[in-house]
């Protein structure tokens, strides 16, 4: 079980490291990076932080008991507090407090 | 010798890069040790935690590998790992350009580029009077150390407290909402941000929860090369207005 474990959490590993290395060999020789490329570098990573966030909520179903209420809120209490304060860790820790508290307790 | 080589680390260089991480190392430790809880739970305790932040070191993959460690097949386990993690992919062609000159150093730069911190080193914030490559470097190394520190602690934790984290996950959506808003207030041309959402949202509906990241992936790049000039001379105008 142990041996599995470690085999399943390396080859994860290398999948991920994979990610991270394959580009930089493929494009980093010394090479000039192709300005279709540097495009890419420039724009995708406005993109990405909307597919993360999608991400984040892909398990989430809206037509069963609670609707996506608790997220619903949560993601209200991030983006109002954020855009009130500009505080990366006061929006996240009320922003997850406030769901921990509904998804527990009131849910 | 070894002072060379880091290339003269100063106090400012590494307080610098302490106060850019330390939003994204409470984050870390928080979510590492629900991390580290649920690993516990699971039956693999905080020496476990600690060897995946290194092997893995992607909180989302790393989330996953818990129910896959304990029984997944290694093909499957391999192929949603690359699927999840497929993004760094575009975060690590966009440090090209920035970590051209950071010699052997790069190679730990990429292994352990992950989301928040290439969020920060991206942004190209970098503070006056500091040494980049020393500054890039413990950024990175604090943001990681921070997220095996709070997966062993949660670890420990869950051995000894018995407290229900449900939910704690939300702090990761909560981190990225913050950042899309950031970026959203810094841009005047929203296409890619609209389109980053819309196309995962499409693709979730369509494919399904298991099979939807790749497929949004091509449209995003699709859209982001036919859109091209139109995106490019908004963004020319943000440059130079």
């Amino acid at each position: 079980m142990d041996r599995h474990a470690i085999i399943v959490m390396l080859a994860m590993g290398i999948a991920t490291l994979a990610t991270r290395i394959l580009p930089v060999l493929i494009f980093g020789r010394g090479k000039k990076v192709p300005d279709y490329i540097l495009y890419l570098g420039k724009v995708v990573p406005y993109t990405a932080m909307g597919l993360l966030i999608v991400y984040c909520f892909k398990d989430l179903s809206i037509t069963t008991k609670p609707h996506a209420l608790p997220e619903l809120i949560g993601m209200v209490i991030v983006v109002a507090s954020y855009l009130w304060r500009r505080n990366t860790i006061l929006s996240v820790v009320i922003g997850t407090v406030a769901y921990m508290i509904m998804v527990q307790f009131i849910f | 010798m070894k002072i060379q080589r880091l290339k003269s680390i100063t106090k400012k260089d590494i307080t610098s890069a302490f106060k850019t991480s330390a939003p994204i190392m409470v984050t870390f430790i928080i979510l590492g040790a629900g991390f580290g809880i649920m690993m516990q739970q699971h039956g693999y305790g905080p020496l476990w935690s600690f060897l995946s932040g290194i092997i893995i070191f992607s909180g989302t993959v790393q989330f996953l590998s818990v129910s896959m460690v304990a029984s997944g097949s290694i093909i499957m386990a391999t192929l949603t790992a690359f699927m999840v993690a497929a993004r760094h992919i575009f975060f690590s062609i966009s440090m090209i350009g920035r970590y051209k000159k950071e010699g052997k150093r790069k190679w730990y730069l990429y292994y352990a580029l992950c989301d928040e911190t290439y969020a920060m080193l991206s942004r190209d914030e970098i503070p006056f009077e500091v040494n980049i490559s020393n500054y890039r470097l413990f950024v990175t190394l604090f943001d990681q150390a921070s997220w095996i520190l709070g997966s062993v602690l949660g670890g420990c934790l869950g051995k000894l407290l018995n407290f229900d984290s449900t939910g704690i996950d939300f702090s990761m959506t909560a981190l990225f909402t913050t950042v899309y808003i950031e970026q959203w207030l810094n841009s005047k041309c929203h296409i890619p941000a609209i389109l980053g959402v819309m196309a995962t949202l499409l693709c979730r509906l369509i494919f399904g929860r298991d099979l939807f990241l790749i497929p949004a992936m091509i449209i995003i790049i699709a859209v982001l090369t036919i859109m091209r000039d139109k995106i490019e001379r908004k963004w020319g105008d943000e440059d130079n207005g």
